[in-house]
């Protein structure tokens, strides 16, 4: 058992500026408890001899030369921008007011 | 609004400093450390940006061998080990200048960790080492700048909304962590400066970033906590950050103890949080607090490859770095024959490296010593640049040397010679010619000059006579100026005295 509170699904919900009705906060604790139960199950294997693996490639030391390559234009980069002033990305008020 | 302070002296008598230091430092490699993105600094907003540093979907990061390079010569100059094998992981939050909202970082896994750093200090018994204990040094990037719009200040408080520029979004970064600087007593302060200046001395002479603090390229956060004696455990802590000078990081651990103190001596607790420091006013203000912004969710950067840098390389690496500056300094101290006044002069004067070449040129350490500190330090002093700026080169410094000593010229026909040289004339040899700078050694010249002077002021050789012999300044000034400068100084003095019939 994991164990997932709606604390818990709040809190998440909030990292991850998701915004969850707090009428269904049980449901989606409820439906995350039971996929991680699902993938606990890997934990029945004996794994003591295999070493942990965060990437399926066996390659190390990938590197790229520290020459400048092709950028974009500014046009070009604000140009999915929902708003933009002064060859800059215009965001929202970034602290609320206190 | 300020808080209550007390002050330091009985602050530092009833409790005992812990310092914790956290210097962010940009290098100055071509591109940035995941995409091939410019770093020249002062580009127009957003023209150094392509999907993968501006977070666009399906973009994938490819790392940059010099980035990784440097980190782990910081780490070898730090006395630090080097991660045998290491992976770069996503720290996960949300800021507008972030555009992935996520920053590649290292979690678990430093490249380099476990070093420490020696430092020297002024105290009441003389000079004392510290070492200062360093946790580790990781590779990470820098975000965009935000700037604000509306209301009253140009903060970010009361502002109606931002602008992002992503140009430095990306930019290698190497965090470099102490662990807790213990023992430094009433000293913590001057540890804490001594530190972040010796830092910057070494990652100068590593060659990996311009390393100034004005421009933002090496940045201090303040960690500071008291407890009542050394055996008591840590207390809480607060991180000051924006710390952005050498003066500020004494100041802002100086102020941190005594406001920590006023606190604790009141009964209250400290807040751990964040805080901004003003040089403006040198006091700290509270930021956020930490609880709120600290669950990063680190997992491992699933688009990068892990780093495993073979020990030829680290080693290769290492034969590579360059002399410790303070075993430098002691070593130039003693070759030169300096006091450490004098070398303190030449440090400060950002002149070190600038005399050393001109020493490995052939040029006499106290002639070159002069030149860099006084005439070329003043000169770059008043047009607001840094000496190194100066065209100025070791050749052109031997050249004046060589032709002082032959008696060709003096030091005032010198000084008109470098700023020949400043003023873009040509080498020395040219503008000696051109600006026809030579020291007039015929006798006939000066003592007719010397005769036009006398009649000029018919009294000053009666008051010479008498004995009074420091009016014969006014008779070689005239002469130097009849000369344009070209005569020699003493020899005129010598002439003058014989015509008058007075030794010296």
């Amino acid at each position: 058992m994991s164990g997932i509170s709606q604390e818990d699904v709040a809190h998440l919900a909030h990292l991850a500026r998701i915004n969850i009705p707090s009428s269904e906060l049980g449901h989606y604790a409820q439906q995350l408890d039971a996929i991680l139960n699902a993938v606990a199950e890997v934990s029945s294997l004996d794994t003591a001899n295999v070493a942990a693996m965060s990437h399926p490639v066996p390659m190390t030391n990938v590197f790229r030369e520290d020459i400048p390559g092709v950028s974009l234009t500014a046009e070009q980069a604000l140009s999915g921008a929902p708003a933009v002033e002064d060859e800059r990305f215009r965001v929202p008020r970034i602290l609320d007011e206190e | 609004m300020a808080e209550a302070t007390m002050n330091y002296d009985e602050a530092i008598s009833k409790f005992d400093p812990v310092l914790g230091l956290e210097v962010h430092v940009e290098l100055g490699t071509n591109t940035k450390m995941f995409c091939g993105c410019s770093t020249v600094f002062g580009a127009p907003p957003n023209t150094q940006v392509c999907p993968v540093c501006l977070g666009l979907p399906g973009a994938l990061p490819t790392l940059n061998k010099i980035g990784v390079e440097s980190a782990i010569r910081i780490g070898l100059a730090l006395n630090c080990q080097i991660a045998e094998w290491c992976r770069f992981a996503r720290k996960n939050y949300f800021y507008p200048d972030m555009p992935k909202n996520f920053q590649t970082s290292q979690y678990d896994e430093p490249i380099a960790f476990e070093g420490y750093l020696d430092v020297e200090i002024d105290t009441d018994e003389g000079r004392k080492t510290f070492r200062v204990p360093i946790e580790r040094a990781h590779m990470e990037e820098d975000t965009g700048k935000n700037s604000h719009v509306g209301g009253a200040t140009g903060r970010i408080h009361g502002a109606d909304y931002s602008l992002v520029d992503y140009n430095r979004a990306g930019i290698p970064l190497i965090e470099i962590v102490t662990k807790p600087i213990t023992g430094t007593g009433k000293y913590a302060p001057e540890v804490a400066k001594a530190y972040v200046a010796a830092l910057r001395d070494i990652l100068r002479g590593l060659g990996v970033s311009d390393v100034k603090m004005e421009q933002g390229s090496l940045r201090c956060d303040v960690n500071l906590s008291l407890r009542e004696t050394p055996e008591s455990k840590l207390g809480t802590r607060s991180e000051t950050k924006n710390v952005n000078s050498l003066r500020s990081v004494e100041r802002a651990v100086r102020y941190e103890v005594t406001r920590h103190a006023a606190r604790l001596a009141g009964g209250e607790s400290i807040v751990q949080e964040t805080r901004h420091w003003h040089e403006d006013t040198g006091i700290s203000t509270s930021g956020r607090p930490k609880s709120d912004a600290e669950d990063y969710r680190y997992f491992p950067e699933p688009d990068l490859l892990p780093i495993a840098p073979s020990r030829e390389w680290v080693e290769e690496l290492r034969a590579s770095l360059p002399e410790n500056p303070a075993v430098r300094r002691a070593r130039l101290v003693a070759d030169w024959g300096l006091s450490e006044i004098d070398m303190n002069t030449v440090i400060n004067s950002g002149a070190l490296d600038l005399i050393v070449e001109a020493v490995d040129a052939g040029v006499d350490p106290a002639a070159a010593r002069k030149w860099w500190t006084g005439e070329l330090s003043r000169i770059a002093n008043d047009r607001g640049i840094e000496l190194e700026e100066l065209p100025v080169t070791p050749a052109h410094l031997k050249r004046l040397e060589e032709l002082i000593s032959a008696g060709s010229l003096n030091d005032k026909l010198a000084r008109q010679a470098l700023e020949g040289v400043i003023a873009g004339e040509g080498d020395i040899d040219e503008i000696v010619k051109a600006r026809g700078l030579a020291v007039v050694s015929d006798d006939g010249p000066l003592l007719a000059a010397i005769d036009e002077a006398l009649a000029a002021d018919p009294a000053v050789a009666e008051t010479i006579k008498s004995g009074k012999l420091a009016a014969a300044g006014s008779v070689v000034g005239a002469v130097m100026k009849a000369t344009r400068g070209q005569a020699d100084a003493a020899r005129v003095r010598e002439l003058l005295f014989e015509k008058l019939g007075v030794s010296e």
